[in-house]
């Protein structure tokens, strides 16, 4: 692991080339090709059912936990690629961590075990002071440290929604990956809760390389810098990317028509 | 959707105005009053129980003609008073409430006669477990007792010491199947051992005695029993309820929290101890715990592979061990003259049996509210 303590630090960039992803027979995903770039917010957006979570998914190895399903092509991550024969799916995911959509902290941890989970679990032999050191460093990175510390011993899931997504995140940036991924993170959440979400983000691409699904086109005008639209051309066609362009372009000025449909509202 | 809009309106004047009293929800509570109903007939609160205890006074003087008879008097009266009940709240309050109340009655009905054998026994083996349940009876065994005295310890001990045994053994290799059956396996394999732990948990409790005893005389020959040989026929009843029991209790552990700690670069293994494991303990401990309150009480399969023991014996891989079912059995089946004595002794074993179970329970309650989740 590299050192991300410093205030702001390069990020890793990800090279996607060629990338099919199949469950089973179903061809989910088609030839996607694209670059995302260190340090930078870049969106996800499109209809659903469209292969934006699977891609996601796929961009840490979680997408293999479903029975069946298979990935072809290469994942870039560093020079690496994290689908070569050699890799272990579990050093990928301690470089590529993920937000879900359901905050979902673990229920029989404290909010302050939340956090030093992924160390925890790893088995890191940390000490008890470096460990309050990351966790209070975590959560402030998350912009929760105000408001939980007088109460980390308490259970994760006293916790309000926006609050426990929050945990979440800062439960991710704990193991200090390279990049970060978001899967609709402020779908089960509140327009302030949300607004807060949106602030992190800001905050974190200092750090970290951020990709983040959502279905909301404000949120992807707001938050990020870059954005790429997933579009399938029938149903049950497989998904494939449409357009990759920095977000101000996509909104104002797309190249392709699906495009300006979709961010529009023309579509569906 | 604005015309729909537009007929809920003018249905609302028409109703306010009193233009289309025929409502049916006012009709059918047999009111005239003609605003938007939402005020039905009802019965007054009392009018149940009134009906109930005017039935079963009714049947009681009937069933004085003919010949008295509680559980004809229970049945008549519960029928009746459902049938009285559904016909009034028909008439006054209609049909909806009037089905409501129908299957409460029968709800509470049934509740009431799956209670009915459970408190009868409670209370038969209390009342007559107490004639003996003194001190002596823990602190004695039955060496060299015959007719009155003695005391039920090497019984308490040989239970203690088999059950924990069989505990020891089984909990372990059923929760490591379960997390196999639930967490690894998949496939055809996987579907077949559990259609056999499904067949596992019908085995009749003398085919697992059977089944110890075969296997052990093999090791040390024609009429050995041994303490651990009763402990492995009941691990053979146990592990199964484990496994199931067990995988009920991982499947509603939510696949979120197992992504969450995958995402975090936790291998599996440490995800199933660390995450999966303790977010569902509490009913991993329930479900041993019914285990354990299943097997305790097996007295058949103990008869043949732990034997009839009068001391106490602490040491399951030494000699032949008594136990309270077995005990309790023998005391009854085969008393000495006079039988009181014996009769005692095998109520009060039971009652300690009952007791012990209770107190298992207790413990594993606390267990589970102190290790489970939590959620303030």
């Amino acid at each position: 692991m590299t050192t991300a303590t410093a205030s702001a630090t390069e990020a890793k960039r990800v090279e996607v080339s060629d990338l099919d992803i199949y469950y089973g027979s179903f061809h989910a995903v088609k030839s996607v090709t694209m670059t995302i770039q260190p340090n930078k917010v870049t969106a996800i957006i499109g209809s659903s059912g469209c292969g934006k979570s699977t891609f996601l998914r796929s961009l840490n190895r979680m997408h293999e936990l479903v029975e069946g399903a298979r990935v072809e092509g290469s994942v870039i991550l560093d020079g690496q690629d994290i689908y070569a024969a050699d890799v272990d799916s579990v050093m990928v995911r301690r470089q590529v961590g993920m937000v879900f959509q359901n905050p979902n902290p673990f229920p029989t941890m404290s909010i302050g075990d939340n956090v030093a989970a992924g160390l925890r679990l790893n088995s890191r032999k940390a000490k008890k002071d470096e460990l309050d050191e990351i966790v209070e460093r975590s959560l402030r990175g998350a912009n929760l440290w105000e408001e939980v510390k007088e109460r980390l011993d308490r259970p994760g899931s006293s916790l309000s929604g926006g609050q426990q997504q929050r945990l979440c995140i800062a439960r991710a940036i704990a193991v200090q990956p390279e990049v970060l991924l978001m899967d609709e993170p402020c779908s089960a959440l509140d327009p302030v809760a949300t607004l807060a979400i949106e602030d992190l983000i800001g905050d974190l691409k200092n750090n970290y390389t951020i990709v983040i699904v959502t279905h909301n086109m404000q949120q992807a005008a707001r938050a990020s810098d870059f954005t790429a639209f997933f579009n399938l051309e029938n149903s049950g066609d497989p998904g494939q990317l449409v357009e990759l362009d920095r977000t101000d372009t996509i909104f104002s000025n797309p190249e392709n028509k699906a495009t300006e449909d979709y961010v529009s509202g023309r579509f569906g | 959707m604005r015309e729909r809009a537009t007929e809920r309106e003018r249905r609302y004047e028409v109703e306010r105005d009193g233009r289309e009293p025929e409502d049916e929800r006012g009709r059918e509570a047999g009111t005239t009053d003609a605003r938007t109903p939402l005020v039905g007939g009802s019965l007054p609160r009392w009018g149940p129980w009134a009906v109930f205890s005017g039935v079963t006074a009714a049947v009681a003087g009937v069933l004085s003609v003919l010949g008295f008879n509680v559980a004809l008097l229970a049945v008549a009266s519960v029928v009746l008073t459902g049938a009285i009940i559904y016909g009034w709240a028909r008439a006054v309050e209609g049909r909806r409430k009037a089905t409501d109340r129908a299957i409460t009655i029968a709800v509470s009905s049934a509740f009431a006669l799956a209670l009915t054998p459970l408190i009868s026994l409670l209370f038969t083996v209390t009342s007559r477990g107490l004639a003996r349940f003194d001190v002596q009876l823990f602190t004695e065994s039955m060496r060299g007792v015959l007719g009155e005295g003695g005391g039920i310890q090497h019984a308490i001990v040989g239970t203690l010491v088999i059950t924990g045994v069989a505990t020891a053994a089984s909990v372990p290799i059923g929760i490591m199947a379960a997390i196999y059956l639930h967490e690894y396996g998949r496939g055809r394999l996987k579907r077949a051992l559990t259609f056999f732990v499904d067949v596992m948990t019908g085995i009749p409790s003398i085919v697992a005695g059977l089944f110890a005893y075969a296997l052990f005389v093999l090791i040390y020959g024609p009429g050995i029993r041994l303490g651990v040989m009763g402990a492995v026929a009941l691990s053979v009843l146990m592990i199964p309820i484990v496994v199931r029991s067990t995988e009920e209790m991982l499947r509603v552990v939510p696949n979120g929290l197992r992504e969450a700690s995958y995402a975090l670069g936790v291998p599996k293994w440490r995800t199933i101890v660390k995450v999966v494991l303790p977010t569902s303990f509490a009913g991993i401990v329930s479900g041993a715990m019914i285990a354990v309150a299943r097997i305790i009480g097996e007295t058949a399969p103990l008869l043949i592979t732990t034997g009839v023991f009068n001391s106490v014996n602490f040491n399951p891989f030494d000699g032949r061990m008594e136990n309270l079912a077995v005990f309790a059995y023998n005391e009854y089946a085969t008393p000495g003259i006079p039988n009181e004595p014996y009769i005692d002794r095998a109520w009060a074993a039971a009652l300690t049996l009952l007791l012990i179970v209770m107190i298992l329970f207790f413990v594993a309650r606390l267990i589970s509210a102190r290790f489970g989740v939590k959620t303030r």
